[in-house]
């Protein structure tokens, strides 16, 4: 076991780890940070995924200790100062962007990513960019349309009724 | 406009603020002091006989408490099943013993062994690998046709691979016979209905805690139905009274089906929590779900469909194996037989039906409900068949199917497979397809893409669905052992807020919003004011949970059935408060008012009366305002609808690219229509992923090859449109008080065929006349393969 | 999965130390490493971290083309290496998906050759070469069938350099679960001739198809390979295609790399 330390939503944080330690079990039992969630053990689902110094990273496929040091950010860390839902978490609410809410962390944090990166993207864009993240509920569908919602571009269009 | 929060309003999903800021509270989020991890070690042979288990090494190792063996689980009870089916010559079907753990034989890939059971999972894994197993392997059976024609037995003790022989409806066999004989058309298709893995994307999990000084068990479990778990595993496996065993199913991620069933993992940390005194916790990872999880479909079937001169369909005869797998899972029996055979008349008026369906034990998971179950596979025979004969025959297949649909003035229609429709009307569904998929505009697109290279299809699929299961008298005539109602309790408190405690259970389908939305428009009050509780056994009254889309139309009627109750007695409290007469009292807006007077009682004037009883007629009515509700169906409910799939091929790779999926689906009243639409594209990600990507496929060993998600292909965002969905051609069901029929399963049972249909018009406008069907998925390599093979 | 001891090197000199030791193992993104060793399929006593050793990291022009530090993640060379080398850029962007490229490096890649991996392809038909610790080694020396290359135990990739082609493309049909390639093709004209790499197709691993490589040579249009065929004996069977299938797929893929490489 070693101490590692990191910076988890702004906050100096330590805990022990062992080598095998993935940074997702440091964060769900080191820290008990549970949002971020384990769906698959082949770098495929994106549930896990978190923001590791701003990039989005899958947590279950990154050795705790490979990342001590780093600014890392997870679903807890997503809302505004005051706890209101963010602009995407919002989003994801009007638009129901989730149903069961087991890969909505995930999708959460690769959205962010994809728009702090490409702020106004398409349909196919968000499509191509959401690719390693399984969402087994919503079909999708709402999904796209509250990622483009955030993204502050027209979706009435893509409303069925 | 119906009134925000009220019924028919989209009301944001309360739930989902938990979910967004990390704050749900899944079961692998619990974790108990004290507590010890359990692995499971499981066959990694299909079958074969248990020479030795030795766990010394394995039990020195560091953290270990101990190995559990089937030895250690010798006086508890196998994993029961919940339905009996009869097979054709009267005989009740075989069901072999379920042990918690593999006893003598290992029966499939995943089957467990033994358990470790450890202070860390890291260590309980680590001595793993020191267990001793030696296993003699034995051939293992894998096709269902070779395992009921003198293959190994995958149950030696009940001497047959055959669980079942069922026929329906076995009286009409012979006049079927008799109709094909004399028909002027015969359309026959051979085909498969792909075997498939629910894969929620919270994979299951169950914690076993156990209060040595009360005798009080309580399991954590990732369930759709906590009280049937209860039910089965407390009195059928480990002998444990419901008053001392607790179940509870807090944020459940995604069942589809899958998280019915009861499962050994759940009785084993129960019953090792109060072995070991000490809480036990069972993760399953991804790995181990594909190969523990019970899975869908598995259907081999031959359909036969029968036309006059007139194309007017005479009879449908059909002959189904149905694979089980190794053993029996809790309602695998009923979904070939009672959830496929009584679909098969469709949306349609055929007079003669005829199922045949022989359900085999194979060495492979179990097999059991996934959404739809047994609907999806009657839908897909029903409505490729129909296309196939329309090609046949040189006729539209919109035309033909239309010419054979059951009436509007028809209802109620009795089919001849038992089940009577209350309502639908399925040419208003297609109209509405045709037209918002631009039907009429579609030739025009095709030859667009004919001039890019491509080749563009149209395929049409209409379906009907029961859901709602059921009512308990007439599912207890078919073998369930269970009854089907649902329940509510609706607790007034004191200030006027209202707390429901509901037997359906949501994990995903945001009850909590939706049940609220009922409570807010029938009393008037804010749906702040509600707040929905499900999933633990010890607050909710006994329930038979989430499945079957029957949560709205079966636990939302018992929850308006309470809630007439508390209206009842709250207007008694009324009446008395105001000296009027209980018949002149009205209810709106949370407002108590006496017919034809100005005198008027706010509801917290009710409630907190109620709760402060100083002006009460204690004579005459008990204080406080809180009922219960146990509601049982009269029959199921009939959604169905119009699919139309729009896609292109590529001719040189049989790529298939969905270009627009719509949906028009008559599901009766509609609550939440934001919620709806949501279950409906779900639903169609998922039945796209039938036809054209997922597949579970054991090689000849019963290794499975498909055992991840690097090879088991789940539908992502880019593999799936926009779709176009509605639900405007609503006929209220006619027998439940919010007229409702369910929506969750829609999607996954009218999409398939759709595809498939969509994926031969292409073919066929590209000249590849010579190819009839295309078995799922509608791969690249098979479609290129139809082609070109 | 076992446990281990894990170290992370901040020169090339320590990590080669590190990876002298018995059962000593070297640890780039991990994106297929630790998925395997969850499977319990390796299980090393030391993981060597190849990620915080700043030699090993960019893109830059130099002699012989463009190098690629081998601890550098496919999204940096997608961003990097576009005005340079878009093909190769493409190829990056289009590996896993964005977490993973955050993470996956193209020495990983190489080191593990996956037979459906990208990255070899553009490798073996840029004619690149794999530098090591210890030595250079040409592309058609370092593929040596599925899993297998010429590098020794303990020897580290360092950088990969790519001559930079006249024209080049690839074009991947994704393996419908994985999104690994089931096939892809990379087609890269330079001066001296045309060569094509082929992933996910064959049981030998990446390969190149020489008879399109000639026939392109001559002729660099998609109609020039329209009378070959490809042998399909050698191709992978399995869940999500056939021998023939795959055999369709590098011809039809090769003349779409070629047309997209005109374009």
């Amino acid at each position: 076991m070693t101490k590692v330390s990191m910076t988890v939503n702004g906050r100096a944080v330590s805990a022990e780890a062992e080598g095998r330690t993935l940074l997702v079990n440091y964060l769900r039992e080191g820290l008990g940070l549970t949002g971020t969630h384990v769906g698959c053990d082949t770098s495929q689902c994106g549930a896990c995924v978190v923001h590791v110094d701003g990039q989005a990273v899958k947590s279950c496929t990154v050795f705790a200790q490979d990342v001590a040091g780093a600014d890392v950010r997870t679903i807890e860390g997503m809302a505004n100062a005051d706890g209101s839902l963010s602009t995407l978490q919002q989003a994801f609410q009007d638009h129901h962007g989730l149903q069961c809410g087991y890969c909505t962390p995930g999708m959460v944090m690769s959205s962010a990513a994809l728009l702090a990166e490409n702020p106004k993207p398409t349909e196919a864009e968000v499509r191509y960019h959401l690719e390693g993240n399984i969402c087994r509920c919503t079909g999708y569908h709402n999904i796209v349309k509250a990622v483009l919602a955030a993204s502050g571009q027209d979706v009435t269009k893509i409303a069925a009724e | 406009m119906p009134k925000d929060g009220g019924i028919g309003a989209s009301t944001k999903r309360r739930e989902d603020v938990r979910f967004l800021t990390g704050k749900g509270r899944y079961t692998d989020d619990i974790n108990i002091r004290g507590q010890l991890h359990a692995h499971f070690i499981r066959s990694q042979v299909a079958h074969g006989t248990i020479r030795k288990i030795d766990t010394r090494d394995a039990e020195a190792m560091p953290g270990v408490v101990k190995v559990f063996t089937s030895a250690d689980f010798a006086g508890v009870g196998g994993i029961p099943t919940g339905w009996q089916v009869t097979s054709r010559d009267g005989s009740v079907m075989l069901e072999p013993k379920h042990p918690v753990l593999a006893e003598g034989k290992v029966r499939h890939v995943g089957d467990p062994i033994a358990v470790v059971v450890a202070e860390t999972l890291d260590q309980a894994r680590d001595a793993a690998e020191a267990v001793e197993i030696d296993i003699d392997e034995l051939p293992a059976v894998m096709d269902m046709k070779a395992a009921v024609q003198g293959g190994p037995l995958v149950h030696d003790e009940i001497g047959s691979n055959l669980c079942y022989d069922w026929g329906f409806v076995e009286e009409n066999r012979a006049a079927v016979d008799e109709a094909f004989k004399k028909a002027a058309h015969v359309t026959t298709l051979d085909l498969v209905n792909n075997r498939l893995i629910a894969n929620p994307m919270e994979p299951r999990v169950a914690v076993g805690d156990y209060e040595d000084h009360s005798g009080q068990h309580t399991l954590y479990t990732t369930s759709q139905n906590p009280h049937v778990i209860r039910l089965l595993m407390g009195a059928f496996v480990l002998s444990i009274p419901e008053h001392k065993l607790r179940v509870v199913a807090p944020d459940v991620g995604g069942g589809f089906g899958s998280k019915i069933y009861h499962y050994a993992e759940e009785a084993f940390v129960t019953k090792a929590a109060q072995i070991l005194k000490r809480p036990v916790k069972w993760t399953s990872s991804r790995s181990e779900a594909f190969i523990s999880d019970a899975q869908g479909r598995d259907h081999q079937t031959r359909i036969q469909l029968a036309l006059d001169a007139d194309n007017n369909f005479m009879a449908l005869r059909c002959e189904t194996y149905a694979n089980m797998g190794a053993y029996l899972s809790t309602f695998a029996p009923c979904i070939p037989t009672w959830l496929h055979g009584t679909l098969l008349a469709g949306n349609y008026k055929t007079p003669l039906v005829y199922t045949n369906v022989k359900a085999v034990f194979t060495n492979t998971v179990p097999v059991d409900a996934y959404r739809g179950a047994g609907r999806p596979e009657a839908t897909f025979q029903l409505e490729r068949v129909i296309d196939k004969a329309a090609r046949e025959l040189g006729v539209s297949p919109v035309e033909l199917r239309r010419k054979n649909f059951i009436k509007p003035d028809q209802y109620p229609y009795q089919t001849p497979v038992a089940v009577v429709y209350d309502t639908g009307n399925y040419d208003a569904t297609l109209d509405k397809l045709l037209e918002l998929s631009d039907y009429a505009g579609f030739e025009a697109r095709a030859a667009e893409s004919k001039a890019r290279g491509k080749l563009r299809g149209f395929g049409l699929a209409h379906y009907i669905e029961a859901c709602g299961i059921a009512p308990s008298n007439l599912v207890g005539q078919l073998g369930a052992r269970a009854g089907l109602y649902e329940s509510a309790t609706v607790r007034v408190n004191a200030t006027g807020s209202i707390t429901v405690f509901t037997g359906s259970h949501s994990h995903g389908q945001g009850h909590e919003t939706t049940f609220a939305q009922v409570i807010s428009d029938m009393i008037g009050i804010d749906a702040s004011q509600v707040e929905i509780v499900h999933g633990d056994t010890s607050n909710t009254p006994m329930g038979m949970g989430t499945y079957g889309s029957r949560s709205l139309a079966v636990g939302g009627s018992a929850m308006v059935k309470a809630t007439n109750k508390i209206i009842n007695k709250a207007k008694k409290i009324a009446a008395h408060l105001m000296e009027a007469s209980e018949a002149d009292i009205e209810l709106k807006d949370g407002k108590f008012t006496v017919a034809g007077t100005d005198k008027e009682k706010t509801w917290v004037d009710i409630t907190l009366a109620a709760y402060v009883p100083h002006n009460y007629p204690l004579e005459s009515i008990e204080p406080g305002l809180e009922e219960t509700a146990f509601y049982d169906p009269s029959n199921f409910t009939y959604p169905a609808g119009a699919y139309g799939c729009e896609l292109e091929v590529d001719p040189e790779t049989g790529k298939v690219e969905i270009l627009a999926f719509t949906a028009a689906d008559d599901f009766g009243n509609v609550v939440n229509p934001m919620i709806v639409e949501g279950q409906v594209h779900g639903g169609l990600a998922q039945g796209i992923g039938q036809a054209m990507l997922e597949h579970c496929v054991f090689d000849e060993n019963g290794q499975l090859l498909s055992g991840s998600f690097m090879d088991y292909a789940m539908p992502r965002a880019d593999d799936v449109p926009f779709y176009s969905v509605d639900h405007s051609c609503a006929t209220p069901c006619t027998h439940n008080p919010l007229g409702v029929k369910g929506c969750g399963e829609a999607g996954a049972i009218g999409s398939p065929p759709a595809v498939v249909n969509a994926v031969l018009d292409a073919l066929h406008r590209g000249g590849f006349t010579n190819v009839t069907h295309i078995d799922m998925p509608v791969s690249p390599s098979r479609v290129w393969q139809a082609m070109h093979g | 999965m076992h446990n281990f001891d894990f170290v992370k090197p901040s020169t090339i000199a320590d990590a080669a130390q590190a990876l002298s030791h018995e059962g000593a193992q070297a640890l780039s993104g991990g994106q297929t490493l630790i998925p395997t060793m969850k499977q319990r399929l390796a299980a090393p006593a030391t993981l060597v971290s190849l990620t915080a050793i700043p030699e090993m990291q960019g893109v830059c022009l130099g002699d012989g083309g463009l190098h690629i530090g081998a601890a550098t993640p496919h999204a940096v060379v997608a961003r990097e290496a576009k005005a340079h080398y878009p093909a190769l850029a493409a190829l990056a962007g289009g590996i896993g998906d964005p977490a993973v490229r955050n993470r996956g490096t193209i020495g990983g890649s190489l080191a593990n050759n996956d037979p459906a991996a990208c990255y070899p392809s553009a490798v073996l038909a840029s004619g690149a070469t794999v530098v090591t610790n210890t030595r250079k080694i040409a592309a058609d020396d370092y593929f040596q069938g599925l899993f297998s290359t010429a590098l020794h135990d303990g020897e580290i990739i360092t950088s990969i350099v790519f001559p930079i082609p006249e024209k080049a493309a690839y074009v991947k049909f994704d393996q419908p679960a994985s999104r690994f390639a089931l096939t892809g093709v990379f087609v890269a004209k330079y001066a001296g001739g045309v060569r094509v790499a082929v992933t996910g197709a064959s049981q030998d691993g990446v390969f190149r198809w020489k008879d399109a490589e000639a026939a392109l040579s001559a002729d660099f249009s998609p109609a020039a390979i329209k009378g070959l065929a490809m042998e399909s004996g050698t191709m992978i069977h399995d869940l999500h295609g056939t021998q023939a299938y795959r055999a369709n797929l590098v011809k039809v893929l090769t003349g779409r790399a070629v047309a997209a490489a005109l374009a």
